[in-house]
Parts: structure tokens; sequence; C-alpha cells
């Protein structure tokens, strides 16, 4: 009997080398790589409004946490090609299951930004509704998330419905037992779901180095039989090619697929962190000077996809959007209090039913 | 009625299940071709094919958290974790995702899905092979802890589980997996999910016992008859939802009380019950509700279990100990003054 592991199909499973990108950090385009196409003009654009709408949204919410408004806020700004190109990757149909940085990948897929920031606000659910938005609740249990994504996927294809499942996770979180239980499960099944490493280079405080020795985190496919591919995640172009083409190898029947995006956290981990105690100026500094944002604007002005009346009304969207945001989230709400012991189960327990009276004759009392 | 044994009944039930509705699934450990190292699932591949009943790779928090994205995704996982101590992995996907999703989506998500662990001891295991953790299960708050003591409740309860609406930790007894006994399949007798039932009726103390102490219950009850003492046992059948209607009603009637648990005994189920007694039934009790549970140590090993196991001699002497004579029971005072 022959044991002989095949050099081609370990190959096959390899990331390329060096990060796959299209266009450099001064907005120019490089040669091309071999194997992936260039999106659309229009998708291009269309990604360009929402970086732009998300970073300002970003920015309304980190201002808003400083306000008391929201109990906490976890920015991703710098990430921008990563939460846009990973939800621009999917179609209506397909599910994605975010993490609690991916505020604004949520966004740009459409949902309702007060309903996004309903658990940062400190509400005890997430806001939106799953099933309608086909978004699962932003997961905070490092890397679990991975495991579900993985079962959707399952799911979707048990139904025979052409959906793909999308998990977003960040560099710490592969180091987390569930990731590497979903990439195995997932590959055993030929489950259709796409793993999105945001490589941030932080988990927290501690740096990538500290976090693994792997080579780059891509290589953590091969072990399980996941192909995966390694990619620029401040270039939207390259993300959104080399995502394009995950999806597809997903929906095609042919399995999951791992992409790690190499990018940067430019704020601190929360608003609540101070991320001088483990990182210096001059890192961020450097990293400012490779801005998603301002790369694939000039990339597309370039290209003369963009034009000054386009960036303007760009970003007139996204004051407009904070302004929304900001009107509403200064409204106070009153939460139903008792609503609390209503759907901890389908019908609530007698005893919950005893709590939620007793509940009720605290604030009566408190009333009077 | 024929007779069946646990095991039996607990096959037909996931037989009856995946024949009912195409949603039901299982998966697990060893649960296809072998049919389970206890053989619950045994020929469920062979019957229903692969894509209804099918071995995973071996990791019980992927198996878990697969189980959440599929009931997400429309169908009905019935998982098995090989053993109790085994399905510890999967503890965060369980406390964390499977008990909170309803909650944490404001009920737009339901994750109707079963978690059947093999359970406790009392069948010579080496050490990981016989915990009693319900303990773990019962206070997390979104889960349902059910365990059967009977064939017939095996089938109705995991029926009921494997219908309900939300996630449901289902505990099966190892030891009582070859006991055998009528059990009415076919038509449903049994009482419904949610509810105990009093097995054997009784005026002079109430034995709250679930699962595997049941049928120590029921011995220790017919050993006192003999003595001249009647007693009630009332056996929980769910711990989750707690049915104190039936336990205080029972303890109302016979004014004492003792808990029944294999598991060891501090912040376990059976306190939360004394407690729950107490409360409710203080101007009924004519004594203190006493525990009779597993000693506060790691399982012990198979020629040790038979001392550590609550069995019929110490439940009676807690019986014993009910102040029947009237006279208080100082033994925790004399002990203190010692
Ligand atoms: C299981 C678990 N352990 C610890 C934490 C606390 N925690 C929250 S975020 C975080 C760092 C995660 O880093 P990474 O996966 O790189 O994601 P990032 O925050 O950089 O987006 C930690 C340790 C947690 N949420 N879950
Ligand atoms: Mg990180």
């Amino acid at each position: 009997m022959s044991t002989k592991t095949s050099a081609k199909a370990v190959r096959e499973l390899l990331p390329s080398p060096a990060p796959i990108r299209f266009v450099d950090e001064s907005g120019t385009a490089v040669k091309a790589p071999a194997g992936y196409a260039i999106p659309p003009d229009e998708l291009l654009r269309e990604a360009y409004r929402w970086m732009v709408v998300g970073r300002r949204f970003d920015t309304q919410a980190t201002a808003l946490t400083k306000q008391g408004r929201l109990a906490v806020y976890p920015s991703s700004r710098g990430q921008e090609a990563c939460q846009v190109g990973g939800v621009l990757a999917l179609r209506e149909r397909d599910w994605l299951f975010p993490t609690y940085r991916d505020s604004v990948a949520l966004v740009a897929r459409g949902l309702d930004p007060v309903e996004v920031l309903t658990l940062l606000r400190g509400d005890w659910h997430c806001g939106y509704d799953p099933a309608a938005t086909r978004v699962a609740p932003q997961c905070t249990p490092l890397a679990t998330q991975v495991l579900h994504a993985t079962g959707m996927a399952e799911a979707l294809r048990r139904k025979g419905e052409d959906g793909v499942a999308m998990a977003f996770v960040g560099d710490g979180g592969t180091s987390e037992g569930d990731f590497h239980e979903a990439l195995n499960f997932a590959a055993v099944l030929k489950a259709p779901v796409v793993f999105f490493v945001q490589n941030n280079k932080y988990a927290i405080s501690v740096p990538l180095a500290k976090q693994s020795a792997a080579p780059a985190l891509a290589y953590k496919g091969v072990g399980y039989g996941v192909p995966a591919e390694q990619v620029d995640g401040n270039d939207l172009v390259a993300v959104l090619s080399v995502l394009g083409a995950a999806v597809e190898h997903a929906r095609s029947g042919r399995g999951p697929f791992l992409v790690e995006a190499h990018t940067y956290r430019m704020d601190a981990h929360t608003n609540a962190d101070d991320a001088g105690r483990y990182r210096d100026d001059d890192e961020v500094r450097r990293w400012a000077g490779a801005d998603p944002v301002r790369r694939l604007e000039t990339y597309l002005r370039g290209r003369g996809l963009l034009t000054d009346d386009d960036v303007e009304s760009a970003r007139t969207q996204g004051e407009t959007f904070a302004a929304g945001l900001r009107a509403r989230m200064n409204a106070d709400t009153e939460p139903d209090l008792l609503e609390i012991f209503d759907h901890v189960y389908a019908e609530p327990t007698p005893q919950l039913l005893e709590q939620r009276e007793q509940l009720r004759a605290e604030l009566n009392a408190q009333e009077s | 009625m024929p007779t069946v044994s646990m095991a039996q009944a607990l096959n037909t039930a996931l037989r009856d299940a995946l024949r009912d509705d195409e949603r039901v699934l299982v998966f697990g450990e060893d649960v296809g071709p072998l049919g389970g190292v206890f053989r619950i699932t045994d020929g469920l591949t062979r019957d229903f094919g692969e894509e209804r009943c099918f071995d995973t790779p071996l990791a019980e928090s992927g198996i878990v958290g697969l189980a959440v994205g599929m009931a997400m995704g429309g169908f009905r996982p019935v998982v098995e974790m090989q053993f109790d101590a085994f399905a510890y992995p999967a503890f965060e996907q369980i406390a964390s995702h499977v008990a909170k999703l309803r909650n944490r989506t404001r009920g737009r998500l339901a994750l109707p899905m079963v978690i059947r662990v093999p359970y406790a001891g009392g069948i010579g295991g080496v050490e990981h092979h016989c915990d009693s953790s319900e303990a773990y299960y019962a206070h997390t708050p979104g889960l349902k802890v059910v365990t059967p003591a009977t064939p017939e409740d095996a089938y109705w309860l995991l029926r009921d589980a494997i219908a309900d609406p939300d996630p449901v930790v289902f505990l099966e007894p190892k030891k009582l997996y070859w006991a055998k006994a009528e059990a009415a399949l076919e038509r449903r007798a049994a009482a419904p999910f949610g509810r105990a039932v009093v097995r054997r009726p009784g005026r002079d103390a109430t034995l709250v016992a679930y699962g595997p102490s049941v049928p120590v219950a029921l011995e220790a009850a017919s050993a006192a008859a003999e003595d001249g003492l009647d007693l009630e046992v009332v056996d929980l059948r769910t711990i989750v939802p707690f049915d104190d209607e039936t336990v205080a009603a029972s303890v109302r009637r016979t004014g004492r009380c003792v808990v029944v648990q294999e598991a060891q005994g501090f912040a376990g189920v059976g306190a939360e019950i004394a407690a729950r007694v107490q409360e409710r039934c203080f101007h009924s009790l004519a004594a203190p509700v006493l525990r009779v549970a597993g000693f506060d140590i790691p399982y012990p090993p198979p020629k040790l279990e038979h001392v550590h196991l609550p069995g019929v001699d110490r439940i009676l002497d807690a019986v014993d100990r009910l102040q029947f004579d009237d006279r208080p029971d100082v033994r925790h005072l004399s002990r203190g003054a010692a």
C-alpha cells in the first residue's frame, strides 16, 4: 500500500509566497498576478463608496463611545478594504459570520447601523434579524463562529441551495482550537465555506510573532487539505479579486477555502485599550502610508473611474450617514426591562415567569 | 406491552424521529457503522443512509459548533458525545452559543438540537468515563436538561427533546442502558415533558431522585416498607424545566424529604432542590431536607465506586435521620464541638 503524498496535491493547497496585490501603496497598478482577474469597474466604484462611508461610520462610532453613547467600540479603521471586500464578494443568499470588529462590514452589507451597534450600545441582543439579513450575530468568543459558518455551509449544501458561508476571524483567533476544528470539518465535509482571516498584526496587545510560527497564517490550510491564499489586505482590488475566487471555489462544490489578508489595526483594540503600551507610533505611521481608502482612490482616479464629483459625493454620503447615526444614537431609548425573560426559551419556564413577576413588582414599587 | 432495554428504546426513538422528520440528523464519534460505543445508534446509517447518520472527525467542540450552524440552517441535529467527561471540550460552544443564541437574537433564531451524553457511573468505568455532569448544564440558562430513568421515558423524552424548539442536553444514565422494562412506545402514556412523576406513592417521606438514582430510591422505598415506613418516590425526568409543583405537592403531603443524587453533593442539583423545597414547604416540614449524594471527590476507580455511589443503606440512613422520633439530628453540632 502506498502512503506517499503527492507533491502536486500539496502545491495546489499552498498560498502564493507573497501576498496577492494589484495596486501598490502609492495607488499605482503593479504587474497583475497570474490567475486573478481585476473586478468589474462598477464593483470597484461601489467598494470605494462603501469604504468612505464605512470609515466615516467607524470614526463616528468611536466618537459616540467617547461621549458615552456606546459601551465599547472595536474600531476597524485601516481595515476597510477587508471589511468592504469581504461583503461585496458575497451575494444576498450567502451567509456572513462576523466578529465584534466587523461592524463596518455589516454596514456595507446594508444593515441598519443603529441595529448593528445594539450590542455595543450595551443591549442584550444583536439588534438585527439574522434570518432576514443572513448575518449571524457578531461573535465575541474567538473563532467559535468559524464552526457555525461551517455548519451553515453544510446546511446550505444539503438543501441544494448554492449559497456560501463566510467566516471572518482575526489573526489571534487562528490559534483557537475551534478554528482548526472548523477547517478540518469543512474539508472532510467539503462544505462551501470561506475562512477570511484579517491579520491586523495584533490580538489586543500580542503581536503576530508571539501568536504563530507559521510562515504565514494562510499556511494553516494545507494541514487540513484546505486550499489557501494570502492577499494584501489594504488593496481592495486584490481582496475583492481573491475573495471572489474563493467564494466561487466554494460555490462550485470544490469545498472550503482559506484567505489571509495582511492589514493593520490603526486604532487601539477598543476605546478601553492603551496601544502605546505595546507598539510605537512609527509603526502606526508607516501603516498610515498604506491607507486602503486613499490607495483605491488614487488607483481609480488613475484609471479614469473616479472624478472629483464622485469623491465629493462619497464624502457627502458619509457625512449624511454619520449625521443620521449621531441623531439616532443620541435619542434615549427605553428598554423593555421585562423582555429579558422572554427569549431564554421559546416559552419561559414557570421559574422565569415568577422572576418576571418579581421584577415587575420591584419596578412598580420604584415608580410609585 | 413489549419489554425493552433503555438502549433499545433510545434507538427506536432516534429511528422514529429520523423517519418522521427529514430535518433530523444524527452525528458524532463512531455513531455510523459501529452504532456508537453503546450501540444506541445501531443500524441507523444502514437503514437511513450516511446522509442522515454519520461519523464526524474527532472533536467535540467541532461537533457541537457544526450542529449550531446546521440548526441555524434549518436542520435538527441530534449529536452524541461519546462519554460525559469527553463533552467538556464542547462546553464553550454549549454555554456561549447553544444556550444563548435565542436570547442573543431576541428570539429570531432558534436552536432545536439535542446533545446526547451517556453519563454517570455504576458500570465500573475507568477515569473520565463516569462523571455526573448535570449541574454544569442545569446551571446554564437556555438549556433544557433531561435524564430518563425508564425505557419508556427514554423513548418519549428523547422524542420530545428532538421536537423541542430549544436545545436539550439529554443525559443517558449508562448503568440503565441494559435495564429492561415494559414500555409503551407506540401510544403515549408517559407524562408530558417538564413534569415530574410520582413513581411510588407513600405517606411518610418523599425521596426526590432523577436518572440513575431513581431505581436506587425505589429499592430503598421497598426496603423501608418492610420496616413499616411508607416512602414516596418522585422522579424529576427533566431537571430543567424543573417541576416545583409536583415536588412541593409531594413534600407537603409527606412532611419529610430526602434528595438523592449520584453526583458529588457540593453545589449540585440536589442542593438546589433542597433549597426550593425548604422555600416552598417550610411549614409542612417536620425535619430538615436531607441530601444523599456522591462524595466531593473525583469519580473513584471501579473498585471503589460502590463506596462512593449513594446506595440503599445510605438513603435509609438519611430517612432514619428525618426525626420521626421528634429528636433533633445533632450530628453536625456534636462534630463542631469535638
Ligand atoms: C475565547 C476567547 N478568549 C479571549 C477573548 C478576549 N479577547 C477579545 S478580542 C481578543 C483578541 C483577538 O485578536 P484577533 O483574533 O487578532 O482579532 P482582532 O481583535 O485583532 O480583530 C481577545 C483575547 C475572547 N473574546 N474569546
Ligand atoms: Mg488581530
